[in-house]
């Protein structure tokens, strides 16, 4: 047994979905990501973890070039996935993020739908069937754990679901589109504990089929979720390992300082 | 108990009784005006005052020139302003930069909302009925009534679309929809209420208005349904101001009448405005 999953963590070590090198990251003239440099598994769950402020979110918007939409952005250095490199001036960005699914920190359904919240992303790609249409929506709902508690009431606004089922749903609007990828920004920080814990169940299950980077105020949560964690502090990756070494036996001294409480 | 805090009370009441007080004029002096204009007008309502020409004789005058020039002025109004106003709002606030320019533009649009009406005319004067020869047309009054409530729409547009929150465009880019998708599929339906409300609003103001019509040669005597842009016509506050200029008590009378009906379009307008915003208000939040 022992022997199978070292032999499948070597398979899989050649095998980075996501990887950046050298990354620096300026808002102005001020400095949030100063030379990160990061490997990231395909199908693992990846947590990113640090005090507010050490860039942790930034840095998961460089992956799907969320970063754009903020004026005075500089961004230098290499962001790749599947080798790939994103920030240059021949990838198609809008095409790019179909490809990379992201889930905020606030649940943010469209005031539409239920249906129209999961087809949106079919539907910006000019997919018309209905049975397509139908089909890919039940599949989503199915697998963000939402089809039971909406199957009857698919044209019901989405904005009268309680906030749990509204993140769920917008995790089905995310994998509707079948990126490879799926970013996760705090997705379970303004929940109640039952529906962190159903968020937390999904992430779980969810990673046989993307690559998951999930950022996280919660150090108990991303010890129970990830099979990485990187640490941050002040735009700096300072330590990033398997997940059980971070939280039980710690290289560095700040990570040792972060997750035992002393600050943040 | 401590001076210090009755004193502060009984200001406190003063204060009270004083806004009350204030209140209860502004509303006294509009019942004075509805009750007074109900009992003047009211007798004039009938079938026959919908449908009659005007007339020499003010039992025989009615309202149908000045009610068809006025639907087809505020539709030929609607036509030129609608997009001009709701795209001026979206470019400045969607893709405008946030810089000086920007700021100057947005400055002034807002004054040009609080322009006097008259201004408006004059220009139209110039502009269409004499520049670009377009007369005393009905071309000419919509196309001025355009620039008149264009900055209310431009407003109104920005301000809705502002009030959808970034999350919602976050969410939309984040699933790979392009700026126009973004805009067109969730910022617009989500923003639809409040534009709506601002169009109805700025509807019920060109309703109103007669100054900048007379400037730009609006007739006060129209025995014909206008038939194309081209055509004269009048409105129906043109009417009420030729018929209230009139000696006769049966004039007096029929401007009231007209008043009513011009005052039942407007309380209608925005009633609908206030529904849809509160409808709307509703659905964003719930």
């Amino acid at each position: 047994m022992v022997q199978k999953n070292d032999s499948l963590a070597k398979l899989q070590y050649g095998m980075y979905k996501l990887k950046a090198k050298d990354l620096n990251l300026y808002y102005g003239k001020k400095q949030a990501l100063k030379d990160v440099t990061i490997n990231i598994t395909a199908n693992t769950v990846t947590a990113f973890i640090g005090p507010s402020g050490c860039g942790k979110s930034t840095f998961l918007r460089c992956f799907n070039r969320m970063n754009d939409l903020i004026p005075d952005v500089t961004i230098k250095g290499e962001v790749m996935i599947d080798d790939i490199d994103i920030y240059k001036n021949i990838i198609d960005v809008y095409a790019y993020r179909k490809q990379i699914g992201m889930v905020f920190q606030k649940p943010n359904p469209f005031p539409k739908s239920i249906f129209e919240n999961v087809a949106f992303g079919l539907r910006i790609n000019g997919e018309k069937s209905k049975s397509v249409l139908e089909e890919t929506v039940e599949y989503a709902l199915k697998q963000a754990a939402l089809w039971d508690e909406v199957k009857d009431n698919l044209q019901k606004s989405a904005m009268a679901l309680s906030g749990g089922q509204q993140q769920r749903l917008c995790i089905a609007r995310a994998i509707a589109v079948q990126p490879s990828v799926l970013l996760m920004d705090e997705p379970a920080s303004a929940l109640d504990p039952i529906s962190t814990a159903k968020i937390e169940e999904l992430i779980y299950e969810l990673k046989s089929k993307f690559t998951i980077v999930i950022v996280t105020h919660n150090m108990q949560q991303a010890a129970r979720i990830s099979d990485k964690t990187a640490f941050f502090y002040l735009g700096e990756l300072i330590e990033y390992d398997n997940t059980d070494k971070i939280f039980t036996n710690p290289a560095k001294n700040a990570t040792q300082n972060y997750i035992t409480g002393r600050f943040g | 108990m401590n001076k210090e805090l009755i004193s502060a009370n009984v200001k406190d009441k003063v204060f009270k009784v004083f806004a009350i007080t204030c209140t209860g004029m502004a509303l006294l002096t509009l019942l004075i005006l509805i009750i007074d204009i109900l009992i003047k007008g009211l007798s004039r309502i009938n079938w026959s005052f919908f449908v009659n020409l005007p007339s020499r004789h003010p039992e025989q005058s009615g309202i149908y020139t000045a009610l068809a020039g006025m639907v087809s002025l505020l539709f030929i109004t609607l036509i030129i302003a609608l997009p001009i106003g709701i795209l001026s709002g979206i470019y400045l606030q969607e893709y405008g930069n946030r810089n000086r320019l920007a700021k100057f533009i947005e400055i002034n649009i807002s004054n040009l909302a609080g322009v006097p009406s008259v201004i408006y005319g004059i220009l139209g004067l110039e502009l269409f009925v004499r520049m670009a020869g377009f007369g005393n047309s009905i071309l000419s009054g919509a196309l001025t009534l355009a620039l008149l409530i264009m900055p209310v729409i431009i407003v109104s547009t920005r301000e809705a679309i502002k009030a959808v929150p970034d999350t919602m465009r976050e969410a939309a880019f984040g699933l790979g929809a392009t700026k126009l998708q973004t805009i067109w599929r969730v910022v617009l339906p989500a923003s639809f209420g409040g534009i709506l409300t601002g169009v109805i609003l700025s509807i019920s103001r060109a309703i109103g208005e007669t100054a900048p019509l007379i400037v730009v040669g609006a007739l006060a005597y129209v025995p014909f349904i206008p038939e194309g842009p081209m055509d004269q016509y009048t409105s129906l506050p043109i009417q009420i101001f030729n018929w209230t200029s009139r000696p006769q008590q049966g004039f007096i009378d029929n401007a009231a009448a007209g008043i009513i009906v011009l005052l039942v379009f407007t309380f209608l307008l925005n009633g609908i405005a206030v529904v849809l915003r509160n409808r709307w208000y509703r659905k964003t939040t719930a």
